[in-house]
């Protein structure tokens, strides 16, 4: 006679694994005071035009590094490491997003401690990495002004698990006939509150808010990791 | 689609728990949340692929759906969202981002066979 099946309660994250590697980054991160950036957007949103002017703006000033992840090729990196700050590559084959186990890869060699900003730009998709924490301090996600007004309202997810919205490429708003207000409006419906800032890093617009997000946030890093250490 | 991902991390938390637990398990049972990111049905197709020639091999997949659940300052209450694209009080409308529940990714039970 075959016994019924048993029910036993598990109740664990199943992306428990991603969840600990997050964890270890994060306290990584905190001890060395080092402020962490990620940044996602769908393919040809501006991420690393955006970081190449970033890097450019900060370094040498700020010890600045980059983590760029895509499917194949190290263009990025090139076009990043002219900045003159460490990048390095992630190339993550068929996998459509970063996970903390990559950053953890990308990261071996560096001394944390001697960085301020660390960035770190995700595989380009508005989908997929929504589900893993990488450990960073603050997530953007940005949208282009030719992607449409409603691109919240279509990947709701991502503006949720992202702490500040980026409108890129204004410089091209007229052009493309982009409603501002319509913008913001479909980031405020499907988050409430949400920081929203407008920039384009071609012609410098609305970059100075920006960079100053930045110093702030690496403030705040620097005055947990002070105040850890005493 | 980042289900494949998914599914093999589910495997390898299920056989984890399995080795513990002892005995062959028949199903496992999940709650995805509808801001969790995973499309259930993509999940079940890619955790065939996933499962196949492990001890896991022909387990069934049960996926309750757990809707968003937000909390409303007006009314101090929870409430259910309507839509995941107005993260507004269903009763009174006022905006509100907090997210009490809808998040879930999470390996619930297994049933096991001695």
């Amino acid at each position: 006679m075959t016994q019924e099946p048993r029910l036993v309660e598990v109740r664990k994250n199943i992306l428990k694994q991603n969840d600990l590697n997050a964890r270890d980054l994060r306290r990584r991160f905190h001890e060395a005071g080092v402020f962490v950036v990620s940044l996602v957007s769908s393919p040809g949103a501006g991420k690393t035009t955006l970081l190449e002017k970033t890097l450019a703006a900060l370094h040498p000033r700020l010890r600045v590094a980059a983590l760029v992840g895509d499917l194949a090729t190290a263009h990025d990196a090139a076009r990043l490491a002219s900045t003159g700050a460490p990048v390095r590559q992630i190339t993550t084959g068929t996998v459509c997003h970063l996970e903390a186990a990559m950053v953890q890869v990308g990261l071996e060699g560096w001394e944390l401690d001697r960085l301020d900003i660390l960035f770190v730009e995700n595989v380009g998709n508005l989908v997929c990495p929504a589900s893993y924490d990488l450990g960073e301090s603050l997530r953007f996600v940005a949208v282009s002004v030719t992607e449409g007004e409603d691109k919240p309202l279509k990947y709701p997810t991502i503006f949720n698990t992202s702490d500040i919205a980026l409108i890129t490429k204004i410089d091209l708003a007229d052009a493309v006939g982009f409603d501002s207000s319509a913008a913001l409006a479909s980031v405020q419906s499907v988050r409430p509150g949400m920081k929203v800032l407008q920039l384009s890093a071609k012609t410098g617009e609305g970059m100075s808010a920006f960079i100053e997000l930045l110093e702030a946030g690496l403030g705040a890093a620097r005055g947990h990791a002070a105040a850890t250490a005493t | 689609m980042h289900e494949l991902s998914i599914a093999l991390s589910l495997v390898d938390l299920a056989q984890e728990e399995a080795e513990r637990l002892g005995g062959r398990v028949c199903a496992l049972h999940l709650r995805i949340g509808a801001l969790a990111g995973v499309v259930p049905e993509a999940l079940l197709a890619s955790y065939e692929m996933a499962c196949a020639e492990t001890p896991l091999e022909g387990s069934r997949l049960v996926i309750e759906d757990v809707p968003v659940v937000v909390y409303c300052p007006e009314c101090r209450a929870e409430r259910e969202l309507s839509s995941v694209q107005s993260f507004c009080c269903a009763e009174c409308g006022t905006p509100t981002p907090q997210v009490e529940r809808g998040r879930e990714l999470e390996l619930v039970a297994l049933e096991i066979e001695q």
